[in-house]
């Protein structure tokens, strides 16, 4: 065309033009890759302190990452986030429930809306009055976060606010949460709650004499946050200490086992262990809604040779309640 | 006059007579009393809209997919019908360029009035995961609108010259159109720069507005949920983005044709245009929705079933069958006739459109959460139903009234007809060289 060959080769507007958008454009990524690091909080100060694990060893951890550099033996509680980001490599925590003991006595529910200082309408662990059909006998049927190996919420979050650690467990974080409820939108499980409102822990947790309030989502009572979302966490606070999850311990009928994968082991409230993978076998464990692909962690046994009625658990059945007041 | 300066003083833009100076102060009060609502819901939280933890997206997110969906007409009339070369495009591509960019802008800011920290905002940039949807959303969204606002800048800078000139006695309007034009001579390398450029931007808003389309159904489709778990959503988006753009549309030009009467511009001929446009998106769109609601009727599963019923004949039918009678097949079968096409009629049928497709949105978003897989138990009565509470009616209308409310701005200061590019197809230029593209 006759014009184009009017247009001048050299044209430095131009050139001045894309120069500065390319000098605009990289001091931009500059500044989003600053932003990027500046939010990595590496806590490290340099300076070790001496700490006493909870199997006896001594070593040597930065003062940073210790909430309270003082004291000579890290509180069993206070993690770091980096460290709750992390977890506890070389385990893959699981959880077994025998739907066969069952009988909603909701001890476990109780247990965990206290412990974690629930204060919402909807709890965490919800024990479900499940019938797939009218020719199949109902059943009690308690459920946990799964914390999946291919978890629908972890990657559909835009912040990464929610994560999968080294151990096993998906938690939230609720610092960097922006409370978009994908997460909530992609769990098929329905275990995410949302803070609608200002949770008030405040009293509950002053009142409680084991509590001491941290940023670090590992620890139990950590402040939930108007606008952001929770959910069940596997207790890695008590897990920390050594101990089960609040909800293994206050079932009395012994309905859920817990323990370390690679261990081979699970245990249940009364401190019996067994072999997970030959628990599964002899009690045909299953998984729940397995064709979904989200691999939980959580193996349920079937509700088979119950010795009581599901009928009596009917007592404590409340369709329209699971966090009482 | 001549007939040249006849058009320039028929097309630029004239101050608001009493109508519109009533109609942009009521505009003004719908979106502060929506700011009201939405600084009492950052205070107490988000616990006064209706939405609990079953029911998690409500409005906010329905109203945000039918703001980007309406958004798609402004690279349909702008790049998609340019392929076709055809001039009588021409006096509309303007305002749909402009519906499109008040649109996305408004989609951009609704989807932050139902975050539940809209504090962290900075979080989605600072700590982006792209494998979220909602990363691609925002990525998506943000190009759409730095495209958008090119393709109605780049055609505009003619204008601007020609009104910099109109206006030369007012100081104020003249400066700003003589800023805004960027120095617009009308010279030969101008006009080549300007032609590329918006063969540029009309290629690539093409594809943008199609991603845009599908990563707003995956945001739908990458979840297990019944309803929503659909491989049909992509081109079932894109396909009802075309029917509610092109309604709304046809309504803002019926609307600004009659105020400033432009009938000699805006002929019945380009009513029956849009018509058949309408009539031919609806039809495409029928097509879908059989696939999306008819088809799984025939071995629907259990949950699947239940969902069906539920729109079918249950709880959501009245809304169900109102947006696709409504919606689809009355629009559908007036506007295959040519009386229907004829401005008033046409224009109702835009507005039942525009009208079902908000609730059609709804429809998409909240059914679907009231089917989760394992049963809703152990939460309040209240929480098995929804439906928007007055602080969500608010903040939901002053985002309409806010989109109303840049294209009335818009419109007051930019012409609403291409000047340039209508003298030229009228062939009354005054003698200057032009390479209009």
């Amino acid at each position: 065309m006759k014009e184009d060959k009017e247009i001048p080769k050299e044209n430095s507007g131009r050139r001045k033009f894309l120069k500065l958008g390319f000098l605009a454009g990289g001091a931009a990524a500059m500044t989003g890759i600053g932003l990027n690091a500046l939010a990595d909080d590496d806590t490290t100060t340099g300076e070790k302190v001496k700490v006493l694990t909870s199997d006896g060893k001594t070593v040597l951890v930065d003062s940073g990452n210790i909430e309270n550099p003082n004291c000579a033996i890290a509180p069993a509680h206070s993690v770091s986030r980096a460290e709750a980001r992390e977890g506890m490599p070389g385990k893959k925590f699981v959880m077994v429930v025998d739907l066969a003991k069952c009988r909603n006595a909701l001890k476990c529910q109780d247990a965990c809306n206290k412990h974690h200082y629930v204060t919402g309408k909807n709890a965490w662990l919800k024990v479900y009055k499940m019938q797939e059909s009218q020719e199949t006998a109902p059943y009690w049927m308690p459920m946990t976060c799964q914390h999946c190996d291919q978890p629908a919420c972890v990657t559909v979050c835009p912040v990464d606010a929610t994560f999968k650690r080294r151990d096993g467990i998906v938690l939230i974080d609720n610092e960097q949460c922006i409370g978009c409820r994908f997460c909530m939108a992609a769990c098929p499980y329905s275990v995410r709650v949302f803070n609608w409102s200002d949770p008030n822990q405040g009293a509950a947790m002053s009142a409680d004499a084991d509590h001491a309030p941290e940023n670090s989502p590992e620890h139990a009572g950590h402040k939930s946050i108007k606008g952001t979302v929770d959910k069940c966490d596997f207790c890695p606070h008590m897990i920390r200490q050594g101990e089960l999850p609040h909800c293994v311990t206050s079932c009395p009928n012994d309905v859920f086992l817990f323990g370390d994968a690679y261990e081979d082991t699970v245990t249940n409230g009364s401190g019996q262990s067994v072999r997970l993978s030959q628990l599964l076998e002899d009690k045909s464990g299953y998984r729940y809604m397995e064709g979904l692909g989200t691999e939980p962690s959580v193996y349920y046994l079937p509700p088979v040779d119950r010795t009581d009625n599901f009928e009596d658990g009917l007592e404590d059945y409340n369709e329209f309640q699971s966090v009482k007041p | 006059m001549t007939k040249y300066e006849e058009l320039v003083a028929e097309l630029a833009p004239r101050k608001f007579n009493k109508m519109g100076v009533i109609w942009t102060i009521g505009l003004v009060v719908v979106v502060l009393i929506g700011i009201a609502a939405y600084i009492d819901q950052i205070i107490k939280g988000q616990i006064v809209t209706d939405m609990r933890d079953y029911v998690l997206w409500g409005v906010y997110i329905s109203n945000f997919v039918f703001f980007v969906a309406i958004s798609f007409v402004g690279s349909l009339t702008a790049a998609i019908l340019r392929l076709t070369n055809k001039t009588w495009r021409t006096p509309l591509v303007r305002i749909a360029e402009i519906i499109a960019l008040a649109a996305i802008i408004m989609a951009g800011i609704t989807i932050v009035l139902d975050m539940g920290r809209p504090d962290r905002l900075l979080n989605l940039f600072i700590h982006a995961r792209l494998q979220s949807p909602i990363t691609w959303d925002v990525i998506i969204i943000s190009t759409y609108i730095a495209i958008s606002a090119l393709i109605l800048y780049f055609p505009l800078l003619p204008d601007l010259a020609i009104l910099k000139d109109y206006f030369k006695d007012n100081a104020f309007l003249s400066k700003w159109y003589r800023i805004l034009s960027l120095k617009w001579e009308g010279s030969t390398l101008q006009w080549a720069i300007q032609k590329k450029s918006i063969k540029v931007v009309a290629l690539l808003i093409i594809p943008v507005a199609l991603i845009l389309q599908t990563v707003d159904a995956w945001l739908f489709s990458t979840t297990f949920r019944i309803g929503w778990d659909s491989t049909n959503l992509g081109p079932y988006f894109i396909a009802g983005a075309m029917v509610v753009g092109v309604g709304s549309l046809i309504s803002v030009m019926f609307v600004l044709r009659k105020s400033y009467k432009l009938e000699k511009y805006i002929t019945e001929l380009h009513f029956d245009k849009m018509g058949q446009l309408l009539v031919f998106a609806c039809l495409i769109y029928l097509y879908f929705n059989i696939n999306e609601y008819l088809l799984p009727a025939f071995t629907a599963p259990k949950a699947e079933e239940a969902h069906l019923q539920e729109l079918f004949t249950g709880h959501y039918a009245p809304m169900f069958w109102f947006v696709t009678i409504g919606g689809l097949i009355i629009p559908i079968l007036v506007l295959i006739f040519p009386k229907g096409r004829k401005p008033f009629p046409l224009f109702i049928i835009a507005i039942l459109v525009v009208v079902t497709s908000w609730w059609k949105r709804y429809l998409i978003v909240v059914p679907a959460l009231l089917h989760p897989f394992v049963p809703i138990q152990g939460v309040p009565e209240s929480w098995h139903s929804y439906f928007p509470s007055l602080h969500e009616w608010a903040i939901v209308s002053g985002t309409l009234a806010a989109a109303l409310l840049i294209i009335t701005i818009l419109i007051r200061y930019l012409p609403i007809i291409p000047i340039h590019r209508t003298a030229k197809e009228m062939g009354i230029l005054p003698n200057e060289k032009s390479e209009e593209s």
